[in-house]
């Protein structure tokens, strides 16, 4: 602990069952530099008690009810360490171990968890390290998932307001810069992530990438009509006018003849 | 065994399949061997009953030359050579028998009739004996491709069988994990509260183990086994988990498959309860009517969540040892509306013979 001897470090910990945390919580208490600023009992509490207690270090349960681990890394982003919990999950688990994130396995032993602790604080102290430097939320997130399991739904934040759309909803994606907006119900939402992340994330038997910026719902396109020379024009369900490329009408063709 | 001559009823349509051929050779005599037709029957009819009973030797030939895996010349030249054999000798008995008719008033001279005939006997015999070959051949393939059907069946059934001992004795490890973390919680906390959960967790191993070796246990037992799961879901949920049971008293002693309530438990939780936040009701409730029972499993559910694999695999794991044992007789039924998951088993309360 040598970059903060005054004061101490703030803990957050996140888990659906409330023994879990009093486990958590218990031991904690022989680490006297060590105080837990809250508790929360699911992910949207968590974005929350993020944002408000600027916590140094999270206690993250993966297997919650809405938003999981995952999700809650990926919203409040790879600033802070975090120490994932779970009981079993074996994809999770390794990866974890591919990226290098400390985890706790249930029941939580008290050596493994002072020794995760302990790398947790020395990572702390070192300023000039990032928390976690080999990974991405998004990429543990996807490494997470069982082979061949696509995304369901996608997890937005807006300020400490959470919103999950299921991939159902999700009528198509435009790339804008660092963002994704995404087009559902009428309604465009905002997310930090790449077009090409998040078709890396999507079923392709159901997203189709059309043009450099759009990412449509298959289900969605009601008609291709020509526009101009060499591009076409995607029209959705709700009337809404995509511009297609060469590649993209390419694309739409292919996943046609594949499920006719 | 010979498979022409069992059942009975095969070796009946072997000889009527005789009745045509025994035919040719008759008109063969009678048309361009000039022999009256009442010396080509004569000669016929014996005839065709004593070759049809050499070429059910052709059995043996067939079955020690197997099609599939020596269709070699060697096996052409076994049966060709056998052929030739075979009509030979038939070719001796014929002409005894023609020279034994010739001693009556009626067939005099029908032996020197008969021997200008010598090669069309000769021939018919050559090919009867080869169609005979070909006819057991195909016998011989049906039988090897019914027999593969069977084994492909055993198989499946037993693969069947371990997949759904596999299941029955399975325990869920993330539910293992998760109680014994509580247990470890609770040692400090409340030490009292940590032993009775360690009894209700062994309780509940001992019965999953016990229960899953047999194949029908009354449902009390069952019931047995769920509370003492559902009390440690309850020490780790707590409040969010509202637990109602309605069972009947007098169906408590319907026999039925074991573990087959257990899985819909544990989807109600793991997929029900354990996606909402604020948590919500698990219900268990029975009832009987005219000779059957009906157990119904109601759960909270969140609607925007999509329903998983895993809870689908653990269903149609139920409806197919509920089907099973009871075949048509048994119902599943499942439906998701207004937040409630709900699936409700019905079936006979009382069979008179289990069934394999």
């Amino acid at each position: 602990m040598s970059g903060r001897p005054d004061s101490k470090i703030k803990a957050l910990i996140v888990d659906d069952e409330e023994l879990a945390r009093l486990l958590i919580r218990e031991l904690i208490k022989t680490h006297q530099d060590v105080e837990v600023v809250a508790e929360c009992a699911n992910g949207f509490e968590a974005v929350k008690a993020v944002a408000e207690h600027k916590p140094d270090l999270i206690f993250l349960d993966v297997q919650m009810p809405k938003l999981t681990g995952f999700d809650v890394l990926e919203l409040i982003g790879s600033e802070i360490p975090v120490i994932f919990v779970t009981a079993y999950d074996q994809y999770a688990m390794r990866a974890f171990d591919v990226h290098a994130v400390d985890y706790l396995l249930k029941p939580v032993g008290r050596e493994r968890f002072d020794a995760a602790l302990e790398r947790a604080k020395s990572r702390l102290g070192d300023k000039s390290r990032k928390a976690h430097p080999s990974f991405s939320a998004t990429e543990l997130a996807s490494a997470a998932r069982a082979p061949k399991q696509f995304l369901e739904r996608i997890v937005i934040k807006d300020g400490t307001r959470v919103t999950l759309i299921p991939t159902a909803k999700l009528d198509y994606a435009e790339a804008q810069d660092d963002y994704v907006a995404l087009a559902s119900e009428g309604k465009k939402h905002l997310k930090q992530q790449t077009i090409a992340g998040l078709e890396a994330c999507l079923d392709p038997q159901q997203f189709v990438r059309v043009h450099r910026s759009y990412l449509v719902n298959f289900e969605r396109v009601v008609r291709i009509e020509p526009y101009g020379k060499d591009s076409r024009l995607a029209i959705l369900r709700d009337g809404t006018r995509l511009a297609v490329s060469k590649t993209g009408y390419a694309r739409l063709k292919a996943l046609l003849e594949q499920r006719d | 065994m010979h498979p022409l001559l069992t059942p009975i009823s095969r070796f009946g349509y072997y000889l009527l399949a005789w009745v045509p051929l025994a035919g040719i050779l008759m008109y063969l005599f009678a048309v361009p061997g000039k022999l009256g037709w009442t010396d080509a029957a004569a000669l016929t009819i014996p005839l065709c009953v004593l070759y049809s009973f050499i070429c059910l030797s052709a059995w043996y030939s067939c079955k020690s030359n197997p099609l599939q895996r020596s269709t070699s010349q060697k096996t052409w030249l076994t049966h060709i050579l056998a052929a030739a054999v075979v009509s030979l000798l038939w070719v001796g008995a014929a002409r005894l028998l023609a020279s034994s008719l010739a001693s009556f008033q009626s067939f005099r001279g029908i032996d020197q009739r008969f021997a200008l005939q010598i090669p069309i006997l000769f021939g018919a015999g050559f090919l009867f004996y080869l169609l005979s070959v070909a006819s057991h051949y195909v016998i011989l393939t049906m039988e090897e491709s019914s027999k593969a059907e069977a084994r492909a069946l055993e198989t499946s059934i037993l693969a069947r069988d371990a997949e759904l001992k596999a299941l029955k004795a399975q325990v869920n490890p993330h539910f293992l994990f998760n109680s014994l973390n509580s247990i470890s919680a609770l040692t400090s906390l409340n030490p009292e509260k940590a032993r009775e959960m360690c009894i209700l967790l062994a309780d509940f191993l001992r019965l999953t183990l016990g229960l899953g070796e047999k194949a029908v246990v009354p449902l009390s037992e069952e019931l047995a086994l769920l509370h003492s799961y559902l009390a440690i879901e309850q020490v780790r949920f707590g409040a969010r988990l509202q637990l109602e049971e309605e069972i009947q008293e007098d169906s408590k002693t319907v026999e039925m498959p074991p573990l087959l309530l257990q899985p819909l438990l544990e989807n109600a939780i793991t997929h029900g309860i354990a996606n909402l936040p604020e948590g919500g009701r698990v219900r268990l409730s029975s009832q009987g009517l005219d000779g059957r029972v009906s157990l119904t499993v109601e759960n909270s559910f969140d609607p925007d969540a999509t329903p998983t694999r895993k809870g689908g695999l653990g269903l149609r794991n139920v409806r197919q040892r509920l089907e099973a044992r009871y075949g048509k007789e048994a119902g599943m039924r499942v439906s998701a509306e207004e937040g409630t998951f709900r699936v409700e088993l019905t079936f006979p309360s009382h069979v008179a013979e289990v069934r394999n």
